[in-house]
């Protein structure tokens, strides 16, 4: 698989928690153009996270990232927060999974805490292309990454909350209040953007005008421990909570094709020859997770005990 | 033999059978991988320039001076088209870097294409700094024909192009429809599933991944755009051709290829078809033996309805035959 190899070139911090990494290439040549709302997998010292692109998205020099600091994580974040100037990381190619819609006829975009980031790129985006955008941010009292970027970039259309009953309000009304067309995006932690999708369908919002991206700070449950029977090795491998399956399988001296290691990407499917797997992840169609005869397994787990796999 | 074909077209002509029968297939590979024929190789490269660059440039010039609606761009595909544009131009940079050049002065981007004497200072996405509209700016210098999808709601709607060399079909009544409608009228795909495993693949595309496939037919004449709109120039061709003599049968009937590249757009995040479509009469195929003799092959195991399809069910047999008796002229 590619990867780059990329130079940390500046460092500043958005917030108190938050740290702004510019990466480049060595010799500064142009990295890929990405579709706003990309993310790009950075491995980071203990594990292996995805940060959403926040800067120019055609032909850039470097890419940009915020990273949250997440005491209670792997230890990615706290990994990516020491590096220095002129230290290197190892990057994937940018992935595309929350776009703009380019047909909408207007974009509401509304970001949580961290889940600012890719809001921001959309927004860089709309700005370039001369699309109608409208902005909520709900972000901790002091504590708001990129709010300066933010005015920039929306001037008259964004609004910023540090009381959710005020957000929740301005959100009812601005959602009663889009014309027919607009598509809605949403970052921010999942109980934040279930209230959003719930408020949305409460006002007939139609699914496919939904958009959001499930993966930003927060980690999906540990789970809990579950065996896997190596039907081809004859080995058998438990797999830990807090751990996953893949993890598992790497330990084992089992590789397995993988890329993104949030369930989106569709590389590390593996099949299932018995025990039924507990799907998490965003890639298997309902039909196929329903077969029970595959699965991701950077995320899913099991329902049984145990799970056999022909490796 | 009557006509010469430059021997680039015959060393670079991809043909596109790998075995003795042909069915429909999601047959995608990876891209820009040089493929070994018995005459040469081709697909080194996403774009391909050869001898036939200024010949079918001006192909394109003039049939889209006689009908505009070859290039469309639905007003929310302005970005992709603007992705497609300069997408293209690092392809042509990469494969030609002696006669195309990209590079950046600040905020500008400047275009070399050496063959044309272009130069262009540009500033991205904005159309005053263009000469042309950016798909129109970019058509004028490959051979290749461009449709764009936008990709929303589960589905691929082919919303831009600049298509002037179409097989028997019409961009401008296909522009606007999902992928899934656009194939409605291909016999078989349907019931194998074979449409709907390609839009799956095509949704799933990575920008940093582009892909491949090849598609084929019959043509009379060495002739490009045998689109829906012109039917009325070149439909009469295919019973004309049962007429003429075996070496006008040879000379005029020519095995139609199109390498198609798949790519996703990085910015816009659309799907970019590139179709590059290649002619090489009967006459040069007979000369490369295992082309005479595995077209032959596949021609005569055909299925009707999809000779039907491909257009060429009225002249399918004199052709068959006519690469038979070629084994026999040269013993």
């Amino acid at each position: 698989m590619t990867t780059l190899q990329l130079e940390v070139t500046a460092i500043s911090d958005a917030s108190a928690q938050v740290r702004t990494l510019t990466l480049a290439r060595p010799n500064r040549s142009w990295l890929p153009s990405f579709t706003p709302g990309s993310h790009l997998v950075l491995e980071c010292g203990p594990s292996v996270n995805a940060y959403s692109l926040i800067g120019d998205s055609q032909m850039p020099v470097s890419y940009t990232v915020s990273v949250l600091r997440l005491p209670t994580g792997r230890g990615g974040s706290s990994w990516l927060h020491e590096r220095r100037p002129g230290d290197f990381v190892t990057a994937r190619p940018p992935r595309s999974m929350f776009p703009p819609m380019q047909n909408a006829r207007r974009h509401l975009l509304i970001a949580g805490g961290i889940g600012v980031t890719p809001i921001l790129s959309h927004l860089r985006a709309a700005a370039r292309w001369g699309h109608q955008a409208e902005v909520l941010y709900s972000h901790r009292p002091g504590v708001g990454a990129h709010l300066e970027e933010l005015r920039e970039l929306a001037p008259g259309s964004l609004r910023c909350f540090t009381r959710r009953g005020e957000f929740l309000t301005a959100l009812q009304e601005s959602l009663g209040r889009q014309p027919m067309g607009t598509h809605l995006y949403c970052c921010g932690p999942e109980a934040f953007m279930d209230a959003v999708c719930r408020g949305a369908e409460e006002l007939g919002w139609p699914e496919g005008r939904i958009h959001t991206e499930r993966f930003g700070s927060d980690a999906l449950d540990p789970g809990a421990p579950f065996e896997v029977v190596l039907r081809d090795s004859q080995r058998t491998v438990t797999v830990a909570p807090g751990r996953s399956m893949l993890e598992a399988l790497e330990e084992t001296g089992i590789p397995v094709p993988n890329l993104c290691r949030q369930g989106f990407c569709g590389e590390c499917r593996i099949p299932v020859t018995a025990g039924t797997p507990l799907h998490r992840d965003h890639y298997l169609e309902d039909q196929e997770k329903a077969a029970n005869d595959s699965l991701m397994c950077c995320v899913s787990r099991a329902q049984t005990d145990v799970l056999e796999v022909p490796l | 033999m009557n006509t010469v074909v430059a021997s680039d077209l015959v060393s670079t002509f991809p043909f596109p059978f790998p075995q003795d029968t042909y069915r429909y297939s999601t047959n995608v590979e990876r891209a820009a991988a040089a493929v070994e024929t018995s005459a040469g190789q081709w697909g080194e490269g996403v774009v391909h320039i050869d001898s036939e660059y200024a010949r079918e440039l001006a192909e394109r010039q003039a049939v889209l001076a006689r009908d505009p609606s070859r290039l469309q761009v639905l007003p929310h595909m302005r970005p992709a088209a603007w992705d497609a544009m300069l997408t293209i131009m690092r392809e042509l940079a990469f494969a030609h870097p002696e006669q195309m050049t990209l590079g950046r002065e600040g905020e500008a981007f400047v275009w070399t294409n050496r063959l044309l004497g272009i130069e262009e200072r540009f500033t991205y996405g904005d159309d005053a700094t263009l000469p042309a509209e950016p798909l129109k700016f970019i058509g004028a210098q490959v051979q290749e024909d461009i449709a764009l999808l936008d990709q929303r709601e589960g589905q691929l709607y082919v919303d831009a192009g600049l298509v002037t060399f179409a097989a028997d079909w019409s961009f401008g009544f296909d522009v606007g429809m999902s992928f899934l409608e656009i194939h409605g009228p291909v016999p078989r795909v349907h019931q194998a599933g074979v449409i709907a495993r390609a839009q799956k693949f095509l949704m799933r595309l990575q920008a940093d991944e582009p892909y491949r496939r090849t598609n084929w037919s019959l043509t009379v004449g060495r002739r490009l755009d045998v689109s829906t709109e012109t039917y009325p120039e070149w439909g009469p061709d295919r019973t004309r051709i049962l007429t003429v003599d075996d070496d006008a049968f040879g000379a005029e009937v020519h095995l139609r290829v199109e390498v198609q590249h798949l790519v996703r757009l990085p910015e816009s995040g659309s799907v970019m078809f590139l179709i590059r479509t290649y002619l090489l009469p009967l006459e040069a195929i007979a000369e490369v033996e295992p082309w005479r003799a595995r077209l032959r092959a596949v021609l005569a195991e055909l299925p009707e309805d999809m000779a039907d399809y491909k257009g060429f069910i009225g002249y399918r047999d004199r052709a068959v035959q006519w690469l038979s008796d070629r084994v026999l002229d040269k013993d």
